[in-house]
C-alpha cells in the first residue's frame, strides 16, 4: 500500500501529540515508564492510525485486528492511542495509576480496547499466538499484532511462543520489537546481550523485517511486508531510541521506570511543540 | 467394584463436549497420550493444539483464545500445570477471568514410580490462592465426567485434578452439583470430609468405625472451590469433630480450606490426614499410601483420637 507524504506527516504530527500526552500523564501520575513509551510512539501510532482494522465505537466487534501489548508497562503510550482514536474520552488519562481509574498500572480489561491484561514480562507472544489460533479454527481474517520490549524477550516463555508461532505458520501474526537497547538495570548487552538477534528469529522460523522504528515511512512498509508474508509470522525489529523525543531522557537508563517532575514535563513539552 | 481410570472418562468428555460446543479447544505439553486429550486430537483435529515441553506458553496461549470466545481446556500433568505456570494461570488466565479449565492429570502420590519430581502434593494449594479460580477434585470416573461439564458450563477458569491409577467408583454418592458437598452417609458421631482418591479410604474406614459402633458422617468435598460453607458447619456443629482426608499437603488444600472456615465460625477439633511436609518418593501407589499414612486405617485412627478426646472431656 502506498502512502501520501501528507498521510505521513499527518501521522508525524500524531506522535508528537501522544508523546505530549504520554508526558503529560505521566508527570500527573508522578510514577510510571516514560522511556519505553516514547521509544515505541511511531510504531503505535502508526499501527493505529494507518493499519489497524478496528472500530473504536465497537471495541469489541469480532472481525477487528487484535494488539496486544506484550511490555505491559509501556501502557501509557497504548492509553494514549486509544483515547485519541476515541475508545474513550480523553479526560480519563489523568486519571493514570489512580485508585478505582480505568487506567491501570499495567493494562486491563477495564480499559475499553484492552482484551487482555498484561504487565507480567514474557507472556505476551503466546497470547498474540492464542489470537491467532483462534482465527484460524474460526477461519477469520483478522490480523494479530504484538508489541515486544528488548528486555522482556530475556524470558523463556518468548522463545516458546517463538518456535510455536513459526509451527503453527501463523503468518497473520506479526511481532514487533522496540529494540531500543535499554533495560532496568543497564544497556541490554551489558544485562543480556540478545545479539546476533535476526539470526536468532529468523533460525526460529520467522521472517524478520529491520528497520528504523521511528521512520513512520519505514515502519509502514513493514507492517505492509508482513501482511503479504505468507507461511510464516513476521517480526518487525524496530531499532529505536528509548526516551525519544525528549532530548534529557533519550538514552538516559533512569527514565525507564521514573515519571518526569513537573519542571522536566514543561521543559519535555517544550521541546514537543 | 468397578474401576475407572478418571482420565479416560476425561478424554471421553471432551469428545462429547467438542461435538455440543465447536467453541470448545483443547490443549496439551507433549502428555496427551497419558491425560487422554489425545482423544479429543483424534476426533478434532482443527482444534487440538500440542505445543511440545513448553507449559508457560500453552497456559499463556489459552488466555488469547479464551479472549477470541473459545472454551479452553488445558492439560498436563498436575506439577507442571500448577508449578511451572503459576504465573501464567495467575496473571494471563485468572486475573483475566477467563473461560480456561485446567485439567491436571497425574496429581498427587499416587503417580507412584515416578517419584518425587513428578508428584504434585502442593498443586491445589497453588490454585486456592488465586482470586477467580475455582477448583474440583473428583473422586472417581463418573464424577470426573460431571466436573468437567460443569466446568464447561461455568464461565470463568477451573482446576480440576485427576489421578493416574484406576479408582474405584464410589456408589450412591447422589447427584453431582458444582459448590455442594455430597453427604455420602449421615453419621452423628465424627465426621470425615474427604476428596479424590480418599473418598474411597474413608468410606472404608467409616463401614469399619460402623463395626465398632461409631457412627461416621461422610462428605466427599470434591468442589474445593467455592466451598460449601453450610455442610462443613452443620458437621461441626453436630458431630465431635472433622478428620480431613487428602492425597495432598496438609498446607493449603482440602484441610486447611476447611479448618478457616471452622475457626471463624465454629471452633472444633480438626484432625488432618494428608502428607506432612515431606516430598513423595518412587514406590507403587498402594506401598506410598501406606508410607504416608493415607490409609483408611490412618483414617480410623484419626477418627478414633477425636472420639478419645472426647470421652476424656466427658468424663
Amino acid at each position: 500500500m502506498q502512502y501520501s507524504d501528507t498521510q505521513i506527516k499527518e501521522l508525524e504530527l500524531k506522535a508528537k501529540q501522544i508523546r505530549r500526552l504520554i508526558v503529560q500523564m505521566l508527570a500527573k501520575a508522578g510514577s510510571g515508564h516514560p522511556g519505553g513509551s516514547l521509544s515505541a510512539t511511531d510504531l503505535l501510532t502508526a499501527l493505529y492510525f494507518a493499519v489497524l482494522r478496528h472500530n473504536p465505537k465497537d471495541p469489541n466487534w469480532p472481525e477487528r485486528d487484535r494488539f496486544h501489548l506484550s511490555k505491559g508497562h509501556c501502557c501509557p503510550l497504548w492509553y494514549a492511542v486509544l483515547a485519541e482514536r476515541g475508545y474513550f474520552p480523553k479526560d480519563e488519562l489523568w486519571t493514570l495509576r489512580q485508585l478505582g481509574s480505568i487506567l491501570q498500572g499495567h493494562p486491563d480489561r477495564r480499559t475499553p480496547g484492552v482484551d487482555v491484561a498484561s504487565g507480567s514480562l514474557g507472556q505476551g507472544l503466546s497470547v498474540g499466538l492464542g489470537m491467532s489460533l483462534a482465527a484460524k479454527i474460526d477461519k477469520k481474517d483478522y490480523r494479530v499484532y504484538c508489541l515486544l520490549g528488548d528486555g522482556e524477550i530475556q524470558e523463556g516463555n518468548i522463545w516458546e511462543a517463538a518456535m510455536a508461532c513459526s509451527h503453527f505458520k501463523c503468518d497473520n501474526l506479526c511481532a514487533i520489537l522496540d529494540y531500543n537497547g535499554f533495560q532496568i538495570d543497564g544497556k541490554v548487552c551489558d544485562i543480556m546481550e540478545l545479539e546476533p538477534l535476526v539470526a536468532k528469529w529468523q533460525s526460529f522460523g520467522w521472517h524478520v523485517v529491520e528497520i528504523n522504528g521511528h521512520d513512520t515511512k519505514q515502519i509502514l512498509a513493514a507492517y505492509d511486508e508482513a501482511k503479504t508474508t505468507k507461511g510464516k509470522p513476521t517480526i518487525i525489529i524496530a531499532h529505536t531510541i528509548k526516551g525519544k523525543g525528549v532530548s534529557f531522557m533519550e538514552n538516559i537508563c533512569d527514565f525507564h521506570g521514573r515519571a518526569p517532575t513537573k519542571e522536566e514535563a514543561e521543559k519535555a513539552l517544550k521541546e514537543l511543540e | 467394584m468397578e474401576q475407572l481410570y478418571q482420565r479416560d472418562i476425561y478424554g471421553q468428555t471432551l469428545i462429547e463436549l467438542g461435538k455440543q460446543n465447536k467453541h470448545i479447544v483443547v490443549l496439551d505439553a507433549d502428555l496427551s497420550s497419558s491425560t487422554r486429550t489425545s482423544l479429543f486430537a483424534r476426533e478434532f483435529p482443527d482444534r487440538f493444539f500440542n505445543f511440545g515441553v513448553a507449559e508457560q506458553n500453552m497456559m499463556a496461549t489459552a488466555a488469547g483464545l479464551a479472549s477470541c470466545g473459545k472454551i479452553v481446556f488445558v492439560s498436563t500433568f498436575a506439577m507442571f500445570a500448577t508449578g511451572r505456570a503459576w504465573d501464567q494461570v495467575r496473571n494471563t488466565i485468572c486475573y483475566n477471568n477467563f473461560d480456561i479449565k485446567i485439567v491436571a492429570s497425574h496429581a498427587g502420590i499416587t503417580v507412584g514410580p515416578d517419584g518425587s519430581s513428578h508428584q504434585a502434593l502442593e498443586d491445589v494449594s497453588l490454585m486456592r490462592v488465586i482470586p477467580n479460580m475455582n477448583i474440583i477434585v473428583p473422586c472417581d470416573g463418573p464424577q470426573s465426567r460431571d466436573a468437567i461439564i460443569a466446568a464447561a458450563n461455568t464461565k470463568g477458569p477451573f482446576y480440576i485434578r485427576l489421578g493416574r491409577p484406576k479408582v474405584s467408583t464410589i456408589e450412591n454418592k447422589g447427584e453431582f452439583k458444582f459448590g455442594k458437598a455430597q453427604v455420602i452417609s449421615e453419621g452423628k458421631d465424627v465426621t470425615i470430609v474427604a476428596c479424590g482418591i480418599m473418598v474411597n479410604e474413608a468410606l472404608v474406614a467409616a463401614k469399619n468405625l460402623l463395626a465398632k459402633g461409631i457412627s461416621a458422617r461422610l462428605i466427599n468435598l470434591h468442589t474445593i472451590r467455592p466451598l460449601d460453607k453450610d455442610t462443613l458447619l452443620e458437621a461441626a456443629k453436630e458431630t465431635a469433630g472433622i478428620v480431613v482426608c487428602e492425597e495432598h499437603t496438609i498446607v493449603g488444600g482440602l484441610a486447611s480450606s476447611i479448618d478457616e472456615v471452622i475457626a471463624e465460625n465454629h471452633p472444633t477439633k480438626v484432625v488432618r490426614v494428608g502428607i506432612k511436609n515431606r516430598f513423595g518418593q518412587s514406590g507403587e501407589s498402594v506401598e506410598l499410601l501406606k508410607e504416608y499414612n493415607l490409609t483408611s486405617q490412618d483414617i480410623e485412627k484419626a477418627v478414633l483420637s477425636i472420639i478419645h478426646q472426647e470421652n476424656r472431656l466427658r468424663r
